[in-house]
């Protein structure tokens, strides 16, 4: 038999190309069709993997918003609210396709925008945008067989605000049922990941959308809060922080204005002794590491049952190690750029005080860059429910570890949050399965699986992670005076 | 001669399937729509609100879990009693609303027939509401209606009797558990269901009735944090926006007033969807 | 869940203790593994990394010809071939071994002999495995005689999948001891045994006999290879190795055929098992025409230039 020493093996960089991306120095807003400037401060926007400046933003202020809302309306009621669903229908699948097409550069730029690996941008993101306009394209003209009575209308005029964590696939979310069922939008990008939107926007210029059926208006908190507020909104659309969730309930109350939010999570991912137990390794490194943790839905709480809790953890390890942190434009990257500075911050705040209160932190041996924003995958073991890490969302690749003895604590521990978005149980056994799902208080349960997104399949929360549906039928009612 | 003395009845709170009187000790005195005096209605007090929740926390598990076989024959054992008290809930709504007898008959004939309708509505949401969703992978996917837990109900005034039913029902038949605060001005119909219910298979505290002043008693059940969802059915105008306010604490799910109710009207499935999650489970399909 | 080295000594003391081993293994669920595989195959293996990993691959060849058809000029032009791979590149490595049936081990000997090359011969009633005991043992020990140095046998699998594990069990103790000094490669046969699972139980079953390496399937029933399998039996190697010390090789066979094929198993070695396995004593791929390709996607990364397959000789 030959003998030879075995090949210390790595990935050569393997860095997908910039050159299918055209950035230009600046943006502007989009409204009523066309690409204009705004009234508010303009920002910059960042690759937060180098800190490079990636172009100059404007932002909307209130006028901007206010003309924004008017275009959107006239054109529900002139042209998008009349025009014939079955033609509403076409022009999603003419963005579905336009998305198809110009896929791999908005792949690109949502990875130098946001900081997620290519890998998860390219594979993920955009194939479940194209999808998800694919999907409700097909609702438009079929809205009488959706169950909500023989002919539904439209709210209006929505106002969507989304996060950066996803950005054009939250845009995609919003935009594709509310276009749907005959409504028009006025969208507003997270102020640190704008470009995607701003590049849909001139997709929808290709597509031929009439004017002011979609506006996207950049900017920040301040015009996030005169979009919902504005009068003129009849649907607001929200994806983000609990606490603006809030907020956002408040400034609405004694309106009309309808409203779903999407918020919060802090996700326990239950492993029983008898999970599939590679699988399960997969499944929570999939469920806390994905997309850098920036997952409302992540599953951020690992419970697991202790008479297998030593084995897992060891699994977990090893597996962690094999992790590629670096530049998201590689092809090889797992682990990309925390996207801000802020929030960069707020996981390290959260993280001290998982060590302040005596959790355990792991890391394993992880090179972080010199420049941009930079988290090293982190499980922080003997943790419990009273530990803040335990409790708050940390939004970041953070995983609290916790033990559990029997079904009735690992759903007691489970449910024992405010939040309700997301859970996930690992076991060999059906009948556990459907027991255990049927008791988490949770909207998204996934059994042997994690982090799993589909158009066709609702999506939303219990509790503090909000209310209403997205994707499949149940999404359709958002956007329908039902 | 003299003519028999009526025995009176003492119209009580019902909490946790027993009727306590306000632990406040306060009482208020009903009167027709005419202003002679009917009865002494218990007020209920901040703490009473807040027993009414622990009482409806502690009876949701129990009837959350129930098959929907269960709730339904349940509920409809409810209708077959209030058909036996019929006489008595025409005489109070007539009596609380000053209504005629025929209109306050066809009241109460409606609410118990709606009653029925609610009643088969529980095995059969699932199948309307729920789905299975074709997803593009090799996994099982289904969304089912799950009770969104404790809601508080501020039942509508005008309609003592029909439109209490028409709120309460969807809450309870959907396996919520609910915290009631009747029509302030005609509670009387509302205790007498209660009454009902206690002789029903409902489990005690799936239901709590509290009397007394919705001023009083709205403000902490929107504000409390272990109330999931509320109806506002019976909010006076002016209270809507802050009650909203104080409900965003907790994310709660709240069910506007409709500006103009017709309580005879054909519901539809908007109060039960409003008071249902969805609960969307994923499993791969491997060999 | 995975067996201390201690409790090992007793898995196989019976036949019930056996069975309540191997069902006590944890389980596989499929989608999950394919959804791992399927991730790993997006890897992206470029410049110096992909040359060493192709000179890797041609070292870890099994090349092999199992025809009813194989002649003894057949098999020696096949041992030119695995010696020297490519005639115009002498920096190109030899393979790791020639695989042939148990009557054409001695050309093949005589072919390879002073190259460093082994011999290897697929024996036990090669490939359906449907022969008495004394039968397969005797057609390993032919092999043996005429000088093969690594059996690939295969299990008995209306046997394991009747749940006559012992049975296998100790067929495979027997063939080990009939080898002798040879090395034995124990093939599953995965493609028959259907399920993940069953890849998983029949892996730890095949390296408690003793199995030197593991082997996923003959070559002559699809599925052979897949991603997944190969997945399921890095795993079992890489716990057996941390359960017992001892650290089984494994080997994919059939359906690898292009350069592509080859890089996403050596990746799934690398991301399983780490690279202590990233050697011909721990990997192998049976194949044949693998190996063109790979010589062709070799001189592509050294010279720039595509290449052709006229280039290349056909044995």
């Amino acid at each position: 038999m030959p003998t030879s020493s075995h090949l210390d093996f790595d990935y050569a960089p393997a860095p997908e190309s910039r050159a299918v991306v055209s950035l230009r120095s600046s943006y502007g807003l989009f409204v009523d069709g066309r690409f204009t400037a705004g009234s508010g401060p303009t920002g910059k926007t960042v690759n937060p993997a180098t800190e490079e400046v990636l172009a100059e933003v404007e932002t909307a202020g209130p006028a901007d918003v206010a003309r924004a809302v008017a275009a959107a309306r006239r054109a529900q009621t002139e042209v998008w609210g009349p025009m014939a669903p079955a033609e509403r229908a076409k022009y999603l699948y003419r963005i579905a396709r336009l998305v198809q097409e110009r896929s791999r550069e908005l792949a690109v730029l949502e990875t130098l925008d946001n900081g997620k690996p290519i890998r998860e941008s390219r594979d993920l993101d955009l194939p479940l945008v194209a999808a998800h306009f694919f999907y409700y394209a097909g609702w438009a003209d079929k809205l009488p067989y959706a169950g909500f009575g023989p002919a539904p209308q439209p709210l209006g005029v929505a106002g969507q605000v989304i996060p950066w964590n996803f950005p054009l696939l939250m845009a995609a979310w919003k935009l594709a049922p509310a276009l749907a069922t005959g409504n028009t939008c006025v969208l507003k990008p997270a102020e640190t990941t704008p470009l995607t939107a701003l590049h849909l926007a001139e997709l929808l210029q290709q597509a031929e959308l009439p004017p002011g059926v979609v506006n996207v208006l950049t900017g920040a908190g301040e015009t996030g809060r005169a979009l919902v507020g504005h009068p003129g909104v009849d649907k607001v659309a929200f994806t983000g922080s609990t606490e603006v969730g809030k907020e956002i309930l408040r400034t609405l109350a004694g309106r009309r204005t309808r409203l779903t939010l999407e918020l919060g999570g802090k996700a326990a991912n239950i492993v029983f002794d008898d999970a599939p137990i590679d699988q399960a390794v997969e499944g929570i490194v999939q469920g806390i590491f994905f997309n850098q943790g920036h997952v409302c839905c992540a599953g951020s709480r690992l419970l697991v049952q202790e008479s297998v809790a030593e084995e897992l953890l060891g699994r977990l390890k090893r597996r962690l190690a094999t992790l590629r942190l670096g530049d998201p434009l590689d092809k090889n990257t797992d682990i990309g750029a925390i996207n801000s500075a802020e929030q960069l911050a707020r996981i390290r705040e959260l993280t001290d005080a998982g060590d302040a209160e005596g959790a355990a932190r792991w890391s394993p041996p992880c090179e972080l860059p010199d420049r941009g924003y930079w988290f090293p995958p982190t499980v922080f073991t003997g943790v419990t429910q009273a530990h803040r890490i335990a409790r708050e969302e940390i939004f970041g690749p953070v995983l609290s570890v916790l033990t559990f003895r029997t079904p009735d604590e690992a759903v007691e521990k489970a449910n024992n949050s405010p939040y309700g978005l997301s859970a996930g149980v690992w076991t060999e056994k059906g009948s556990r399965i459907l027991a255990i799902a049927a008791r988490l208080r949770a909207g998204v349960v996934w059994a042997n699986t994690f982090n799993r997104f589909d158009p066709a399949s609702p999506f939303g929360g219990y509790q503090e992670s909000g209310f209403g549906r997205e994707g499949g039928r149940h999404g359709l009612a958002a956007y329908l005076d039902v | 001669m003299y003519e028999r003395l009526a025995v009176r009845k003492t119209y009580k709170l019902y909490l946790g399937g027993a009727f306590p009187r306000s632990e406040s000790g306060r009482s208020y005195p009903v009167r027709t729509a005419g202003g002679e005096f009917l009865a002494n209605a218990a007020q209920a007090s901040r703490k009473d609100a807040r027993d009414a929740v622990v009482a409806a926390r502690k009876a949701f598990p129990g009837w959350s879990a129930a098959t929907a076989y269960n709730r339904g024959q349940v509920l409809y054992r409810v209708a077959e009693l209030l058909e036996g008290r019929r006489e008595q809930f025409v005489e109070e709504v007539a009596a609380g609303e000053g209504a005629a007898t025929t209109v306050a008959r066809s009241q109460v004939d409606a609410a118990i027939d709606r009653w029925v309708w609610y009643a088969g509505w529980a095995d059969k949401l699932a199948s309307v509401a729920g789905s299975t969703n074709p997803v593009a992978g090799p996994y099982f996917d289904f969304s089912l209606p799950e009770p969104t837990g404790v809601v508080a109900v501020l039942a509508p005034p005008t309609s003592s009797l029909l439109g209490l039913v028409s709120v309460l029902a969807p809450v309870i038949v959907t396996g919520n558990t609910a915290v009631v605060v009747a029509d302030e001005a005609a509670p009387l119909p509302a205790v007498t269901l209660t009454e009902v219910l206690a002789t029903s298979d409902v489990p005690g505290g799936v239901v709590n009735l509290l009397t007394g002043r919705v001023a009083e008693l709205a403000p902490p059940l929107a504000s409390h944090r272990d109330v999931n969802a509320m109806d506002l059915a019976g909010a006076p105008a002016e209270a809507v926006a802050e009650l909203e306010r104080a409900a965003a604490d907790n994310v709660k799910r709240v069910l506007r007033p409709d500006p103009d109710p017709d309580w005879s009207a054909e519901p539809g499935l908007r109060r039960m969807l409003a008071f249902v999650e969805t609960k969307t489970v994923w499993h791969p399909i491997g060999l | 869940m995975t067996t201390t080295a201690a409790g090992l000594t007793d898995v196989t003391a019976s036949a019930a203790a056996l069975r309540r081993f191997l069902f006590g293994l944890p389980g596989v669920d499929q989608v999950g593994a394919e959804l791992r595989t399927a991730t790993l195959a997006t890897r992206s293996v470029k410049t110096t990394a992909k040359l060493a990993l192709l000179d890797t691959a041609v070292r870890m060849i099994d090349l092999t010809t199992l025809e009813g058809a194989d002649t003894p000029g057949k098999v020696r032009a096949l041992c030119a071939k695995a010696r020297r791979p490519d005639p115009e590149d002498p920096t190109a490595p030899p393979v790791a071994a020639v695989c042939v049936y148990p009557d054409l081990v001695t050309p093949a000997v005589e072919a390879l002999r002073g190259s460093g090359i082994a011999v290897a011969s697929v024996a036990t009633a090669f490939p359906s495995g449907r022969a008495s005991l004394a039968t397969k043992l005797a057609d390993v020990a032919d092999a043996v005689r005429a000088g093969a140095t690594e059996i690939d046998m295969v299990i008995d699998r209306g046997a394991f999948l009747a749940g006559r594990y012992s049975d296998v069990y100790d067929e495979i103790v027997a063939v080990k001891h009939g080898c002798g000094g040879a090395h034995l490669k124990v093939i599953l046969e995965t493609g028959e045994l259907a399920t993940l699972d069953n890849t998983r139980r029949a892996s730890w079953l095949a390296m408690l006999a003793g199995a030197d390496f593991i082997k996923t399937s003959t070559g002559k029933v699809s599925p052979a290879a897949t991603a997944p399998v190969a997945l399921v039996m890095l795993e079992a190697v890489r716990d057996f190795a941390a359960a017992t010390g001892t650290a089984v090789g494994v080997k994919v066979a059939g359906g690898v055929r292009t350069t592509k094929d080859a890089l996403r198993y050596l990746v799934l070695v690398h991301e399983t098992t780490g690279d202590d396995w990233l050697t011909p004593d721990r990997f192998r791929i049976g194949a044949s025409g693998l190996l063109n390709d790979l010589l062709m996607q070799r001189t592509k990364q050294r010279t720039g230039a595509y290449a052709g397959p006229d280039y290349y000789t056909l044995d």
